[in-house]
Parts: C-alpha cells; structure tokens; sequence
C-alpha cells in the first residue's frame, strides 16, 4: 500500500472557447477518506468531475489515478468504458441515472460487468453455461444482494428501479456505483433532494463505505450539513479556481470561502482577511 | 371453416417469417435509435447462404436431411452474423456521433450495396430449390372436398421460430448480455460508466438480430423453394411495417407485429384480391398508427433528460 493519494489533479485547466471554466487547479483525495469539492453554482465543480470520468478531455494538467498496487492511470488520456475498467473510476449524476426499466438487481448486476466479461470468456462460454460462468452469476447476485440489504431495498430487489422512491433510489445509485468495485468513488451532489432524515442516512452509508470497505470518496455537495459531517478533506472552488482547503473546521471558518458563499468579489474578500475597510 | 382454418395456418407461418425479421429492426432501433434498412438484405443474404450451403452440403455427399438442416442453419446464422458485424462495423459506428440522418442514409446505401452484390455475385434469375421437407397431415376433411391441411414445412417453420424465440428471450431477460444490450438502450452513457463497452454491445445487436434474420431467410427459401436478390426489399419493408406496427422497441410487439402482418396479408389474399394484398397490409398500419401512434405495445416516449 502506497502512501500516495488515491487521487492528484495537477494544474488541471479546462476551457470551453473563451471560457475558462477550470483554472490550474490541484488537488489530491486521499486514500480510505472523504474529500468533498465544494463551492458556490457555477465554480466549476462538475466540470472537474467530468475531466475526472473522461467526459471532457481536458484542455492542460493531469489527473493520476494512483491504484494500490502502484499502477497509475492518466485519466485525462481514458474515456468511455475505460474509466470503470482500467481506472476503476465510478460516479453518479446530479440527477439520478438509473435504468429505470430494469429492476433494482439488474441495475446492479449490469455494474458487474467487467467481472462476469471475464467469467463469461466474452459472451459465448457464457452462453452455453459453463459453471465457471455460473458460479460468478452466482456470486454477483450475492454482491448484489449484499448491497440491497445495506440500502434497505432487500424486498424491493425485483421492483422496477423507475418505481423506487427518491430516497431508494439515489442510494441505490451509490450502491450501483460500488458493484462496479471501484478504487475512487465520485458522487455528484448525492444529497440533493433529499430530506433531512434521507440526507441522515447518507451520510450513514458513506460513512459505512469509507469506514468498513475503504473506499476513497470524492464527492460534490451543496448540503453543508452532510459536508461537515463526513469530509475528511474539503476543498473550496470558486469561479474556477481553488480557493480553500482544509478540514471541515478551517474551511467553515475561512473568509474567502465565507465571502464566496456571500456573493461578494475576490478584492471584497481580501479586504475582509485583511480587516480593513 | 375449414377454408379459414387453412389461411389461418398459413397466415401464421408467414407471420413467423416476419415476425423473426421484424426483430432485427426492433432491437436496433431500441438500442441506436435508427432503422437499419440494410436488415431485408440482411434477410436476403441469409437464404442465398442458406442455399448455397445447402447445395455444397449434398455436393459432398450428405444424404441426411435433418443434419444437412441443422449444418445449413448454423452456417447460415454464423455467416449472416458476420454480415451484420460488417455492416454495423464499417457503415453505421463511424456515423454514431454524427447527425441524425446520417446512419439512415447509409443504411439505405448499404441496402443498395447488398442487393447489387448479391445480384451481381448470385445472378439475378430466381434460383430454385427442389422441396426438401414434404409430407404432412390431413387435420380435417372438409364436406366439399376440401382439406385443412398441416405440411411438415409449417410445423418446422412454426417451431423453430418458437424455439428461437424462446432462447432470445431468455438471452435478453437472463443473461449478463442481454442486461447489457438493456442497459445500453436505456442510458449509454451510464451503462459506458459502469464499464459496459457500448460499442461491443451494439455490435453483439446487430449480429444477433442478422442470425434472427438468417433464419428467416432459410426458412424462406424451404417454404416458397426459391430466392432472388431482390426479396429482401419487400419483404424488409413488411418486417419493419411489422415492428412498427407491434411498437418499435418492444420484442413482443415485433413477434405480435409480425403475426398480425402474416395474417392481414393472407386473409386478404384469401377473401379479397392478391394484388391488392400489400395495400391491405399498409392500410392496417395506418389505421392502427392513427389510433395508436405507439403500436400495439409499444411505450410512450419519454423525454431523456
């Protein structure tokens, strides 16, 4: 086990013609923690999460996946399916994205994939059964299972995942994403919409997933209440730029990232951390 | 009666032929969104490797006839399926990304490539096979002299299309492929996050529905004996008008699709007027996309966000 962060973007830049959307940022999620990515609407922070899972090649800088065995993915050069494969990236959306035609066990047994490709021998041994196959089916549906029953949705597993609450339903996103085993975790705003005893069990089961299965987390919220509780590491974007890192408690206390929650510009908040005017 | 009993019978088998075309272009519309106009010939290209493999078969002495159907299906399936890779590989997948209409007009040039190749490799006569399965069974003897009658043909055409029909179902319902090919028709861009490669499945569509297809097209040629370049036009057209009128998208639908095509066309043919056959089938279609612009069992679209 390497000591390096699970996760370092250096000097990453994203433009969109004149506009600069992402701005030399660096920053690193460490291994089994929490690192949230906050910042006031329109800071940039799903266009990072989006450089991160291969949607837009970024314009400069790196992305480094760090694996436990010392390998090293440059996400800024995978795309597509890679991403979940070779990277062993997995995200969720703002909006939930589940297949809502198939039902809660499918959904996650399509996260399965990669390890039932394998089993399968591409598709055809598959086809024809042999119990190599059979015994992985076997085992991804107990994956499965094991994850409906920490979300709670152990009795719904064959209902559509369209029919699902809301609630259910973005736990059952996150639950998806884990089925893909992944080495980092990216959840975009995974509390929103949700009410306050929904937000309460959230934070319970990333905290579970962090905790007993040692997953690393990178996630986007706008719920300061979920943010605080669980992020080990918050870093604090704004038009673009980082402008706070730090435990939950320094950045709560920070000025510029107090100021850029306010609304007021960059010269107002220096003139704050310098007590004048 | 007994005159009905036997278009019935006859309706059905013809249905089953267009019901298993029909799902070639339900499953590619449901999964990429377009119609794949090339399918007939796909259709077309799996009864001339149907005959050709055949006719190498007994050349070299195979006297069996159910080991020789059995050869002739497998080779027919296998061969078409790579048909449909090819298509699929060099004609639609450089397209995806691009405008809308783009993969449809190729698929329509595609179409013209295979019906020119084929005339051009084939000959363009009909070509003619002598009936390999005869025989049948008198169901009822009519007072006047009329017979319903059931051939071995039908029997075979009718169950190897409920047997195929079964195990795709069980492919698409059960199997870690069939998750995936769902998976991708609902949201491709998760499914690709997930790790499912996108490309890949859409590729696995096109082969299993240009099987589906061969299929059909053998059993074509064992039905009416013969097969010409130029069948897969109409016979596309039908299977489409078939898939649309079930709801395009819906597997079940493509089947009942078929069916209700097979039937409207021989019941016509039967009481009405043959040349007026292709109108009757058409009609039906409008009258029902009036009425029920989804077809039959297909879902309202909902808005992808």
């Amino acid at each position: 086990m390497s000591g390096e962060p699970i996760l370092s973007v250096d000097r990453l830049t994203m433009r969109f013609g004149g506009i600069i959307a992402v701005q030399d940022l660096s920053f690193a999620a460490e291994r089994k923690k929490i690192t949230a990515l906050i910042g006031p609407n329109g800071a940039g922070k799903t266009t990072v999460f989006n450089c991160i899972t291969g949607f837009y090649k970024p314009t400069g800088g790196a992305i480094r996946l760090n694996h436990d065995d010392g390998r090293q993915s440059a996400l800024e050069r995978l795309n597509d399916f890679r991403i979940a494969k070779q990277a062993k990236v997995a995200r969720t959306f703002q909006n939930i994205r589940l297949f809502p035609g198939m039902t809660a066990l499918e959904n996650l047994m399509v996260a399965q994939h990669n390890t039932l490709m394998r089993a399968s021998g591409f598709t055809f041994l598959g086809l024809i059964g042999v119990p190599t196959y059979r015994d992985a089916e076997k085992r991804a549906i107990a994956l499965a299972s094991d994850w409906l029953k920490r979300i709670n949705l152990l009795d719904r597993a064959d209902d559509a995942a369209g029919n699902l609450a809301y609630g259910d339903q973005r736990r059952l996103e996150i639950a998806r994403a884990m089925c893909t085993e992944p080495a980092l975790l990216c959840l975009d705003e995974p509390a929103a919409g949700l009410n306050a005893r929904e937000s309460a069990a959230l934070s319970e089961l990333l905290q579970s997933i962090r905790g007993e299965l040692g997953t690393s987390i990178l996630l986007i919220e706008h719920d300061m209440s979920v943010v605080m509780e669980i992020s080990d590491h918050i870093v604090v974007m704004d038009h673009g730029v980082k402008i706070a890192q730090g435990t939950p408690r320094e950045v709560r206390d920070d000025p510029k990232v107090i100021a850029a929650y306010l609304g007021t510009d960059e010269e107002e908040a220096a003139a704050v951390m310098e007590g004048g005017s | 009666m007994d005159y009905f009993a036997q278009q019935l019978i006859n309706g059905l088998v013809l249905g089953s032929i267009y019901g298993l075309i029909a799902i070639g272009y339900t499953m590619v519309y449901g999964i990429v969104g377009m119609i794949n106009f090339a399918h007939g010939d796909i259709f077309m290209i799996g009864g001339f490797i149907a005959l050709i493999s055949f006719l190498l078969l007994v050349s070299l002495g195979l006297t069996a006839i159910p080991l020789i159907l059995l050869l002739v299906l497998l080779v027919a399936m296998a061969v078409t399926a790579l048909y449909g890779w090819t298509v699929e590989r060099i004609a639609y997948r450089p397209l995806r990304h691009s405008f809308r209409l783009a993969p449809m007009l190729s698929a329509i040039g595609m179409s013209f490539v295979l019906t020119n190749y084929s005339q051009v490799a084939q000959g363009a006569r009909v070509k003619p096979v002598p009936p390999i399965i005869t025989g049948g069974y008198t169901l009822h003897e009519g007072a006047e002299g009329f017979a319903v009658r059931l051939s071995n043909m039908q029997i075979m055409v009718v169950s190897v299309t409920i047997v195929l029909l079964a195990m795709f179902t069980w492919l698409v319902s059960r199997t870690r492929l069939g998750r995936d090919m769902r998976a991708c028709e609902q949201d491709q861009t998760m499914a690709a996050l997930l790790g499912v490669d996108v490309d890949r499945t859409i590729s696995m569509t096109f082969v299993i529905g240009a099987a589906l297809a061969s299929v059909a097209g053998m059993m074509y040629l064992l039905y009416y004996g013969q097969v010409d370049f130029f069948m897969g036009f109409v016979a596309g057209i039908k299977a489409f008008t078939a898939a649309v009128l079930g709801g395009i998208g819906s597997l079940p639908g493509a089947v009942l699709g078929g069916l209700a095509i097979g039937l409207i066309e021989t019941f016509w043919s039967a009481y009405f007027s043959v040349e007026y056959k292709d109108v009757a089938a058409f009609s039906i279609l409008i009258i029902v996309l009036i009425f029920m612009p989804t077809g039959l069992l297909g879902r309202p679209e909902v808005e992808k966000v």
